[in-house]
């Protein structure tokens, strides 16, 4: 996924739930392969989500772990599923309350299309056309049990 | 477990499960507080209005600090020069309050139960940041998450509390937050300063008490220690504060007597030589300021569990 860069610069930050696992499996595919330690994050974006007015319930916030500076480097995060690219502008949101990134790139498993925002991934696993109503469920064996991507269709009624 | 209180009156009413969401949330919060920004925007374009109609320093300080870290805008209304100086009622008051706008109102009052009286008269979300004798849960929550941080879980843990509780609302709170996790209380101090209920009848189950502190402290898991109101002496509850400072007042002595790095806990403000110990308040077991600390990120816990619980906007007004 990631090659001919400066791999001193670079960190790693997974989205939770799903991407803080997928960022530490990149972590350990780079230490293989390179032999480098990369600084890994993962970050809560509830605080940031732009319907907290709106959903009329308060989501639990889960603790964000940063423990490196985030300035200067060039940053990934890592997140399961691209949908309307509202998760991923929350995420950035928070990411430079922590300082500035020399750059933020994004990696995903899975893009299903039907963006709301204009934000597009750097790296994709995959590019999966889905409906808008339908569900793409990512599970991963350190959250779940096990590996596998369920796109799941809305019947209409 | 969804959040569904729409106050924060008392907690005598809490479920284990409630006590522990805000103390889980309470942690995302501490994390905030130490990035190099200590704000997030969950709060962009509410407003809380800080009414104290008490004075208090360091509990609105710590609500005003923990709603702007939440992006809120603060609006304060004290006692002391404003309408209720003048006169004014605490019905008046809430009236004002309402047309203020306010979207969560946290009070304090000299008069037990006056934050009742508020949320059952407004749309605002009611935080009680103290009333007369009765409450102050957003201590009792702090005490409980400065605990369960120093000490892992609370289940089956032994804590003293010394001082006045029957003029105390930190002690009420502390009880009914600490008693669901599990946690066994042992209170010490003056008869006259002991709820009658617990000197004459029968305590809870899970509060004892023990007259005799060095006795009560021995092999404790910690110690809270109450402020002890100077005006108690004044009306004969005490013989005088020399002996209340050697009988019940917290010693180095003490302190070695509960299970070793047990942890010393104060509310504030203090008396330094009266209920406790210059050593002891600024030792290596004192969590005095950690309490203070995590007070700011369990009330913005607080804010922020409130402020979620809000009528949603419904679907069909969606942008």
């Amino acid at each position: 996924m990631e090659r001919d860069r400066d791999l001193s610069a670079l960190a790693i930050v997974g989205i939770r739930a799903r991407g803080d696992a997928l960022a530490a499996r990149i972590q350990a595919a780079i230490r293989t392969n390179e032999g480098v330690d990369v600084p890994l994050g993962a970050i809560d974006i509830t605080l940031y989500r732009d319907d907290l007015t709106r959903i009329g319930y308060a989501p639990v916030v889960r603790e964000s772990e940063i423990p490196f500076s985030v300035d200067g480097r060039v940053v990934v995060l890592v997140d399961d599923v691209l949908f309307t690219g509202r998760t991923i502008r929350a995420a950035m949101d928070a990411l430079v309350d922590y300082g500035r990134p020399r750059a933020i790139r994004l990696a995903v498993l899975v893009d299903r299309g039907h963006r709301e925002l204009p934000i597009r991934a750097d790296f994709v696993g995959k590019n999966v056309p889905t409906a808008p109503g339908d569900d793409v469920r990512v599970h991963l064996a350190e959250v779940d049990g096990r590996d596998e991507v369920e796109i799941v269709t809305r019947v209409p009624a | 477990m969804k959040w569904t209180r729409r106050h924060v009156l008392d907690t005598d009413d809490w479920s284990r499960d409630e006590i522990e969401t805000v103390l889980d949330q309470t942690r995302a919060m501490i994390e905030i507080l130490q990035r190099p920004i200590r704000r997030a925007p969950p709060l962009r374009g509410r407003t809380v209005i800080l009414f104290f109609a008490e004075a208090s320093t360091r509990t609105r300080v710590s609500f005003e600090l923990a709603a702007k870290a939440l992006s809120a805008d603060v609006t304060n209304i004290t006692a002391s020069g404003s309408s209720v100086e003048k006169g004014e009622s605490l019905y008046d008051t809430v009236r004002t309050l309402q047309a203020l706008g306010g979207d969560i109102v946290v009070m304090r009052h000299a008069s037990s139960g006056a934050p009742y009286f508020v949320a059952e008269r407004t749309d605002a979300a009611v935080i009680n940041a103290g009333d007369g004798w009765h409450a102050h849960p957003t201590q009792g929550i702090l005490d409980a998450y400065t605990l369960r941080d120093a000490l892992g879980d609370l289940d089956g843990k032994r804590i003293v509390i010394v001082g006045d509780v029957l003029h105390s609302r930190v002690a009420r709170s502390d009880i009914n937050t600490l008693v669901p996790l599990g946690v066994r209380i042992t209170l010490s101090g003056p008869p006259t300063l002991m709820p009658m209920a617990w000197r004459c009848g029968q305590p809870p189950r899970e509060v004892t008490y023990e007259p005799d502190l060095d006795r009560a402290v021995d092999g404790a898991d910690g110690v809270i220690a109450l402020r002890l109101q100077r005006e108690r002496q004044e009306s004969g509850l005490l013989p005088s504060l020399r002996e209340y400072s050697r009988v019940w007042g917290l010693t180095a002595e003490r302190v070695a007597r509960m299970r070793p790095g047990a942890p010393v806990m104060h509310p504030g403000p203090m008396n330094e030589g009266i209920e406790i110990d210059s050593a002891v308040a600024h030792g290596a077991h004192s969590l005095i300021e950690t309490q203070v600390t995590n007070g700011v990120a369990v009330r913005m816990a607080l804010l922020y569990l409130l402020a979620g619980s809000g009528p949603a906007i419904p679907v069909e007004e969606r942008a």
